[in-house]
């Protein structure tokens, strides 16, 4: 059972995920105490750790749409939160994905903050509404960098496949 | 059934005779772009090596381009260090596309990368920029992705897993009236379709509008197609391209022009005439939120930018040099120019714009995109409205949460410096 500590609306930016002014600050270790910077109260809850892994922000549709900025992936991957939305623009879902940052696609998804949520493969249960909704897969091309763990190891394998390939050759 | 222009160009990239929408394929990349995000990729790649025993080594660094453009000069030692890692990099990797600050070859990535000649039709370019889709103006297939997704580039020299997009024809036809330019025709589509109407998809642009269009305006075009989520934009290579890329790019080598099939199958048609169309404003905070300027309402303006990878070059900059040339901007408003090159900018010198603009009170920038998403220089005070010719109107964007950025056209930018307000072009200013 999972939380919901934040509903958000449609169109959320990167800009709000992560504000451009902190984006001198790259590394995925030094990113989480940026998340949601122009929502302070939210901001300090997290930085406060008053917000367990595993709990759920729910938004709208075009979730992190705008720039390509990972750190908007990295700073919601740091604190393990799990985003919930009726879907997701293109580039921070490969993001999202390469970061190994748990992404819902859940096109009718109704929920409001403090419910408790049951996510299972093909459905959301809202325990608190007793509604159910569809869960979408994420996109199968991915599903090999999901698989492995992210794409750091996905792409450490291929190099050493390539390399051996080349050896034997 | 045909090719859409995608599928022609990942068929050839993946050695294929045809591929369709919705396949997966591994395209091999012909140019990677990153900027000041490089940090963060080279951090990456040297992750994927790290216990592998192998020599980190970039898989082409002729196929590298890195421009420093986001914070530029450096405006904290953090952007400094990270800006001196990437030097350190790029002469250890031998990466010989590196435009650092400099006067004579640097700028804004998204105009460094067609001037310079390294973007030519039919090409693969992946950019650790959303404003990637620009390139599609050349008749790239041109998109974004994280720095993440580039240290496998790097390492690979193909992107993983891409899932071929499925293509949005947008046929535009008449000819723009008055003061009516190539962004308010891009804002006007984006507020049809919405932020969200193109996701995942190609907007692939035909028509006689586009045909008489200058590979400036296309790059407009296809800059703010993100915008509406398009995976990239692109417009089919012409006379026009040719032009461009042996006027201004300077290419001297073959050039290969190919176009998508006639009976390509597309998701979506839709048929555009622009006769009637207005300059157009977005409204905060959402870039579909588009509105003729004569329905915006009187909204006082604090701050005028006009620059950026989407509306700063010297098309761009003779528009707003015109409509200011021996006039004022009015007391109380703050004009920036951002030139989106350093060669623009000289351009802009020797024609007599440079001097129109400063003489009005505008202050010139030097080249950069820091301003746009207010992470070096131009940020609105609590309360504050921009006016810009940039690309996001988002919250917050501008480097303050409590203030308003409306987007537009050069000539409304000029026009409304005159009176302090939104202003029509099409009325004048004073």
């Amino acid at each position: 059972m999972a939380r919901v500590v934040l509903k958000l609306g449609d169109d959320i930016s990167t800009d709000i995920i992560y504000p451009g002014r902190f984006m001198a600050t790259v590394l995925p270790t030094e990113t989480p105490q940026y998340a949601f910077a122009d929502h302070p109260e939210f901001n300090a809850r997290l930085k406060g750790g008053q917000i367990p892994p595993g709990s759920v922000v729910v938004a709208g549709k075009n979730f992190g749409c705008g720039s390509s900025r990972e750190q908007a992936a990295s700073t919601l991957k740091g604190h393990e939160l799990v985003i919930v939305a009726r879907n997701f623009a293109r580039i921070f879902l490969q993001n999202a994905i390469n970061l190994g940052l748990r992404l819902v696609v859940c096109p009718e998804i109704e929920a409001e903050e403090g419910d408790e949520l049951e996510i299972l493969p093909d459905k959301i249960i809202n325990r608190t509404s007793g509604k159910e909704f569809k869960v979408e897969p994420l996109p199968e091309a991915r599903q090999a960098i999901i698989d492995a763990g992210g794409l750091i190891p996905y792409t450490r394998q291929r190099l050493l496949e390539k390399v051996a390939c080349r050896r034997k050759a | 059934m045909g090719l859409t222009m995608v599928e022609k160009i990942l068929a050839r990239a993946t050695g294929q005779k045809k591929v369709r929408a919705g396949q997966v394929v591994e395209p091999g990349v012909s140019l990677a772009m990153s900027h000041e995000n490089a940090a963060l990729v080279i951090n990456q790649f040297l992750e994927i090596y790290r216990d592998t025993g192998l020599k980190p080594r970039v898989w082409d660094p002729d196929k590298i381009a890195i421009i420093l453009d986001h914070r530029v000069p450096a405006e904290s030692s953090k952007t400094a260090t990270n800006q001196k890692k990437i030097r350190e990099f790029v002469a250890a990797q031998k990466i010989k596309k590196f435009h650092d600050i400099r006067g004579d070859e640097g700028g804004i990535c998204h105009q460094i990368l067609p001037e310079s000649g390294y973007v030519l039709p039919g090409m693969v370019v992946v950019g650790t920029d959303s404003h990637t889709t620009s390139h599609g103006a050349l008749g790239a297939f041109s998109f974004g992705l994280g720095a993440t997704e580039m240290a496998s580039v790097w390492a690979l020299g193909r992107v993983l897993n891409v899932e071929v997009p499925g293509t949005i024809k947008v046929v535009v036809r008449g000819r723009f009236p008055r003061q009516v330019l190539p962004k308010d025709f891009i804002l006007y589509l984006i507020g049809l379709i919405s932020a969200e109407g193109a996701n995942f998809k190609v907007l692939e642009y035909h028509g006689p509008l586009i045909e008489n269009m200058s590979t400036s305006g296309r790059l407009t075009v296809c800059n703010m197609s993100v915008e509406a989520g398009a995976t990239s934009g692109l417009v089919p290579p012409d006379k026009e391209t040719l032009r461009y890329l042996r006027e201004e790019a300077r290419i001297r080598g073959k050039i290969e022009i190919f176009g998508p099939d006639p009976d390509a199958e597309y998701e979506r048609v839709l048929e555009i005439d622009v006769s009637g169309l207005e300059p157009m404003v977005a409204c905060p905070h959402t870039v579909d939120n588009v509105k003729p300027v004569g329905q915006v309402g009187r909204v006082k303006v604090d701050q005028i930018v006009i620059g950026s990878c989407t509306n700063g070059r010297l098309d761009d900059l003779a528009v707003a040099a015109k409509i200011l040339k021996g006039k004022k901007i009015a007391r109380g408003v703050r004009m920036l120019i951002f030139p989106a090159s350093f060669r623009i900018y000289q351009q802009a010198l020797k024609l007599g714009y440079i001097a129109d603009l400063v003489k009005a009170g505008a202050v010139i920038m030097n080249p950069g995109c820091g301003c746009c998403l207010g992470v070096h220089q131009g940020a609105l005070g609590d309360g504050e409205v921009a006016l810009s010719t940039t690309n996001r109107n988002f919250k917050g964007r501008m480097g303050n949460p409590k203030a308003d950025v409306y987007l537009c056209s050069p000539a409304v930018a000029a026009a409304s410096a005159l009176t302090g307000f939104i202003t029509d072009p099409r009325k004048g200013g004073k």
